[in-house]
């Protein structure tokens, strides 16, 4: 019986390390060596960020579409690693968290060294205020999104998670981690709180 | 001359349209560009894009660099010399480099090997800025791929390091990173989206993918210069807040590799005119 279990494991550990050599057999594309070898001019500190993280990795694998223990993996992950204001107020000033949603600017090579804050780019990818037309779609819109939500305590802590880590909502979701990422700060993250849940923002008038 | 002028009226149209920064204004330029590039399809002598594929054309006869050869026994993967039709079949395999190489990499091959140049050198200025006129590179890479006009793609899958290259670009299209975790697939794998007012063309389907891919290089009329395939894929990375990639590196003959194929037995059109 224990000689059984032990082959049986063996086998499944022999299985596990022989994995990526199976894979590389089949044509799996060496990704990894190309990526380092694609940007050998880059400087270090920059050729960090081509290096993924645990839940960049399982997305790109299973491209956005992960099986129901991994993406319960990232959201448990993820979740972990949402930051609270000290405070714990978690809305802003909306108007603030309206100029933030307007700038696209920050993090590309020219943007160094920096000339102003990092935006959120919210515009890009969602509806907002109803008078600025010049919105992208690749988010929902979010027009009187706190109004629909009548302003509720609990909606104003999810968006601000939503907007801190969006993969401990929606696993392998399309929007950036602002917050984890360290992209935008929580102060920043508050005030873009306040332009989305606050009822004199123009996003619900 | 003329066409300068009549492209910086245009320029300071659209700008003005844009200015506007509405969907009706948005509608009106794409309309206007409509309209323009069916005075380009009436008039295809009035590209302005041409002008650099003719002075991609001299460079390519110009006996240059060290060596003092021209471009004349450049085998672009179909013979020595033998320009029309090689851009349809690029990237491919090319047994004396050993490597997958896409249409600007194997020119900068032929620049170091036939004439001599230092590839250093060829890439201090790899793509010109706005209202520059184009590189040698730019030039170059867009009289070859105006000699496949009228041609479909037809990508060769028959090296095993072509097939590598497909995957590979694949894999790299769904592949996430940078502070941002994008991956060409956040914007371009889904139908009808758009950045701001900015269309994305769903690159994951190859109806959309034949319609775009064959545009490329192309003259843009918000920069005054032609962007090659190369530099389209640099300004995207870019854009993902990853650093500037290495000009004719593996990704992007692999990510070209996987546009392509994406595109196969679409029209090749360059250069058209864009944006």
């Amino acid at each position: 019986m224990n000689r059984v279990v032990i082959a049986a494991a063996g086998i499944a550990l022999l299985a596990v390390a022989a994995y990526p050599l199976l894979l590389r057999s089949q044509g799996a594309p060496p990704v990894d060596a190309a990526i380092k070898s694609s940007w050998a001019s880059a400087a270090p500190d920059w050729q960090a960020r081509l290096v993924q993280d645990e839940t960049q990795k399982a997305c790109s694998q299973y491209r956005n579409a992960p099986p129901k223990a991994v993406a319960d993996a990232i959201l448990a992950r993820e979740k972990a690693a949402i930051q609270y204001p000290p405070d714990g107020k978690l809305m802003g000033d909306w108007k603030k968290g309206e100029q933030l949603a307007q700038s696209g600017y920050g993090g590309r090579f020219t943007d160094y060294p920096p000339r102003a804050e990092n935006g959120g780019n919210c515009y890009a990818c969602h509806q907002m205020d109803g008078k600025e037309l010049s919105f992208g779609t690749l988010g929902p819109s979010l027009r009187e999104y706190g109004k629909i939500r009548k302003y509720a305590e609990a909606d104003v802590k999810a968006v601000y998670e939503r907007i801190y880590n969006p993969q401990a909502a929606i696993p392998c979701g399309n929007m950036p981690r602002l917050g984890a990422a360290k992209f935008l700060t929580i102060e920043q993250i508050r005030d873009l709180v306040a332009f989305v849940m606050s009822p004199e923002s123009p996003v619900n008038k | 001359m003329r066409i300068r002028m009549s492209l910086a009226v245009l320029v300071a149209t659209l700008t003005l349209l844009a200015a506007a920064a509405d969907t009706r204004a948005q509608d009106a330029t794409e309309k206007e560009l409509e309209r323009y590039r069916q005075m380009l399809k009436d008039d295809p002598w009035s590209n302005p894009g041409l002008l650099d594929a003719d002075r991609g054309e001299a460079l390519w006869n110009e006996k240059r660099g060290p060596k003092n050869a021209s471009l004349e026994g450049c085998d672009l993967g179909k013979g020595a010399g033998k320009v029309e039709g090689a851009f349809a079949e690029l990237p491919r395999y090319f047994a004396d480099a050993d490597r997958v190489m896409d249409l600007e990499s194997r020119l900068v091959w032929c620049m170091e090997k036939l004439q001599g140049f230092n590839p250093t050198d060829i890439l201090k200025r790899p793509y010109s800025k706005a209202n520059q006129s184009g590189t040698e590179l730019e030039g170059l890479a867009t009289y070859v791929a105006s000699k496949s006009r009228g041609l479909k793609f037809a990508p060769r899958l028959e090296h095993a390091k072509e097939k590598e290259a497909l995957a590979m670009g694949e894999a790299l299209f769904f592949r996430r990173q940078g502070p941002m975790d994008f991956a060409c697939a956040t914007c371009h794998a889904d139908a009808g989206r758009r950045i701001r007012l900015q269309s994305l063309p769903f690159l994951g389907k190859p109806e959309e993918a034949r319609q775009v891919i064959g545009e490329w290089p192309a003259y843009r009329v918000s920069q005054g210069t032609v962007m090659t395939m190369q530099h389209r894929i640099a300004d995207c990375y870019w854009q993902m807040r990853l650093p500037l990639i290495d000009y004719g590196s593996d990704v992007t003959v692999a990510l070209t590799a996987y546009l392509v194929n994406q595109a196969k037995g679409g029209d090749i059109a360059a250069p058209t005119i864009k944006r």
